[in-house]
């Protein structure tokens, strides 16, 4: 049987993520239940590391990678020594170049699958699906995320509150980082304007997941093969603002518990090989989402969108805007334009380039 | 779904007031939970231990009867003001002495069991009320409130555990609150698991969690838009999803407020729908808008009737005043409408064309 998953969700830096798990797996631990400490990271903070006294820690790996040697949970010495439950520390983490898998939320699926119960910390900036919006609200591209899918299929994800003023009083009194780096975070990522909007974002998610697992979609008697009420197609490109939009169509498609299709339509001896590469890069990135990817050739991108949707089933087509188009082709219609004119029997959202 | 007030002067005037009162006032943080046993009255008293360790002058004012271990020996280890015992109609009420707390006066109180009532003839016939007076004294309150205890939310809790509360305080106290803070856990850990209907147990409770995490998002989204308001910070991309639906006389508004009202509850955001004033409208358009404007009303809908010279101008204002995510818009009857126009200005949010439906 595979092993339960328990997120404990974080705004921050700081919240006490960490310092809940490891007083839980405390708790635990005088049950009786055989919990082991797989990955934890100290980050110097005095009072999270006076809560792994007495438990089991498990080594790490040392990788060495450009010269320098690197520290990653051995995810061998996990399955190796199979305990009940293993904490592992941040779970958006990303492993070393050399590492056998990429990211750490992969080993911890491997641990999983293995019939160990994981509990792991995370920020809910970490969840791909938020990372235009974290972006737009505080400025920082986080480069560090976790798919969506993958905590949707946590058992359990507990959010981990703190108020803005308590944090930011941690933070003065040193409590998360030196004086100097303290002040700095203050500064920039720390603010309050920040910070509230990142609370908010983790506690309506948490409220999300919980509603995700409160109503389990049952199968409805529709057309669609899927038995879902509707199916959102992506009309995806190689120019780079299709990263949002495929990350913005996924997040309506999940809420409204849509299907979610993507498509590249490939414009014969029109499009550079560059393009192409970019329009594959996010065909890959979408099927890392679980979106389900298809390649069409044709010279009338408009139609054959509209034909593909039309044979799909496809109630709702998400697209970006067209590109600014050179002056001699101006007064002809964009492709957003003519889907538009051709698709009026359907919803199409064009999807906006936010901007800060 | 939540109001969508946007501050005018007189609005912003009140309140700078209402931050200067503030100033004098106590700070207020509440501890909010969805059951019973989730863990608040300790979160609350560790805090209140915590502080007095940093230095605070920190007391007790109100403790609920049957207490836990460790917040008993959090109780050993702080001043305790002792509750007075009043008997009522054969009842016996545990009151907090508000006039003992004036007399010691401390930097802050803890206050558990924050929605009891007290006996007629008291000072306040509520606790919430004794904490107002508290903290006007210049007195910080931390306290701890279950969300079944909200009075506004007493028909979501009914609808969810078939029981309303016997006494409740009012989500505006929680509003004012200067910080709350959400105390969660998987509901599992309340369980009794072995008992029988154990399942139901567990969607009740998961329901009720969701309400509490959604009211604390909704208390932050407004300490949130308070904050960048008073200091002049530029609007943001919400965290919340907000939908305007565009009507006209002769759009399809039925399916447009259906699918925003569903997208709305799906992404508990909030549902608007707008009007743009151009010019007079005949007799049969004027009676056309006025049903889909009532339909709005009675979906939900927050319907605000615009002026403006230019229409795709005035929407998009309205739009970004409003923090609006995503607008819904009918296809344009003509070839060329102003769709192009909206979708070229819409830099903010995501513009949903909607379908005509075919005319019979």
């Amino acid at each position: 049987m595979k092993g339960r998953l328990k997120i404990y969700l974080g705004y921050a830096a700081g919240v006490g993520k960490t310092y809940r798990m490891l007083e839980e797996a405390q708790a635990a631990r005088g049950q009786g239940i055989d919990i082991v400490i797989a990955y934890f990271e100290p980050h110097g903070r005095k009072e999270t590391i006076a809560k792994t006294e007495g438990l089991e820690m498990l080594p790490r790996r040392t990788i060495a990678y450009a010269g320098t040697k690197f520290e990653e949970m051995d995810t061998d010495a996990v399955l190796e020594r199979h305990p009940a439950v293993a904490v592992v520390d941040e779970f958006a983490h990303t492993n070393v170049p050399g590492s056998e898998r990429g990211k750490r939320w992969e080993d911890v699926r491997i641990i999983l699958d293995a019939g160990i119960d994981v509990w792991t910390s995370m920020n809910v900036q970490h969840l791909e699906s938020l990372n235009d919006q974290v972006w737009h609200a505080t400025g920082v591209r986080v480069r560090e995320t976790v798919p969506d899918w993958v905590v949707d299929e946590a058992d359990e994800v507990v959010m981990i509150d703190l108020t803005t003023r308590a944090l930011r009083n941690r933070l003065e009194r040193g409590v998360i980082y030196a004086p100097e780096k303290a002040q700095r975070a203050m500064d920039n990522f720390f603010t309050e304007a920040n910070l509230s909007a990142l609370r908010e974002m983790a506690l309506r998610h948490t409220a999300h997941e919980v509603e995700e697992k409160l109503t389990a979609p049952a199968p409805q008697q529709t057309a669609s093969p899927t038995g879902r009420e509707e199916r959102i197609l992506i009309c995806l490109t190689g120019r780079p603002s299709s990263a949002v939009l495929i990350r913005r169509g996924k997040r309506v498609a999940d809420y409204l518990r849509a299907d979610c299709l993507a498509i590249h339509v490939v414009a014969d001896g029109v499009e550079t090989p560059e393009s192409r590469a970019a329009a594959d890069r996010h065909l890959r990135f979408a099927r890392n989402l679980r979106i389900d990817t298809h390649v069409i050739e044709s010279r009338d991108v408009p139609t054959a969108i509209a034909e593909f949707a039309r044979a799909r089933g496809i109630t709702q087509i998400f697209m970006g805007r067209s590109a600014p188009r050179p002056w001699w082709r101006r007064f002809g219609e964009s492709t957003v334009q003519q889907l538009v004119r051709q698709a009026r029997d359907m919803q199409i959202t064009i999807v906006a380039e936010r901007r800060r | 779904m939540t109001d969508d007030h946007r501050p005018n002067p007189e609005e912003l005037l009140r309140r700078v007031q209402a931050d200067e009162l503030r100033e004098r006032r106590g700070r207020l943080k509440v501890f909010l939970g969805y059951a019973s046993r989730v863990g608040k009255s300790f979160r609350m008293f560790d805090e209140g231990r915590r502080r007095k360790e940093r230095g605070q002058d920190v007391v007790v004012g109100a403790v609920q009867r049957d207490v836990t271990p460790d917040i008993a020996a959090i109780l050993k280890r702080v001043d305790v003001v002792p509750m007075l015992t009043e008997r009522h109609a054969g009842k016996e009420y545990q009151v907090i002495d508000v006039a003992g707390l004036f007399r010691r006066h401390p930097g802050v109180v803890l206050i558990d069991g924050l929605a009891n009532a007290n006996p007629p003839g008291s000072r306040n016939p509520q606790r919430w009320q004794d904490v107002q007076e508290v903290l006007d004294r210049g007195v910080s309150v931390i306290t701890a409130l279950n969300v079944q205890h909200i009075q506004e939310k007493q028909d979501e809790v009914e609808r969810i555990t078939g029981k309303r509360a016997a006494h409740s305080v009012p989500l505006d106290f929680l509003r004012e609150a200067d910080e709350i803070e959400v105390v969660d856990a998987p509901p599992d850990v309340l369980m009794n698991r072995s008992g029988p209907g154990g399942s139901e147990d567990a969607r009740r409770l998961a329901e009720l969690r969701e309400l509490a995490l959604l009211l604390a998002a909704d208390v932050v989204d407004g300490q949130l838009q308070h904050y960048l308001d008073a200091h002049g910070v530029p609007t943001l991309w919400a965290a919340q999803e907000r939908i305007l639906v565009c009507l006209t006389p002769r759009s399809n508004a039925e399916d447009m407020l259906r699918s925003g009202k569903r997208n709305a509850e799906r992404f508990h955001g909030a549902l608007l729908a707008a009007y743009v004033e151009q010019g007079e409208l005949g007799a049969q358009d004027r009676d056309r808008l006025e049903a889909n404007l009532s339909l709005a009303r009675d979906m939900g809908a927050a319907v605000h009737c615009l002026k403006g010279a230019d229409f795709v101008t005035t929407l998009v204002e309205f739009a970004r005043a409003q923090r609006i995510t995503q607008i819904f818009i009918g296809h344009s009857q003509g070839a060329r409408g102003p769709i192009d126009r909206l979708i070229d200005s819409a830099e903010d949010f995501d513009v949903r064309i909607f379908p005509q439906r075919a005319k019979a």
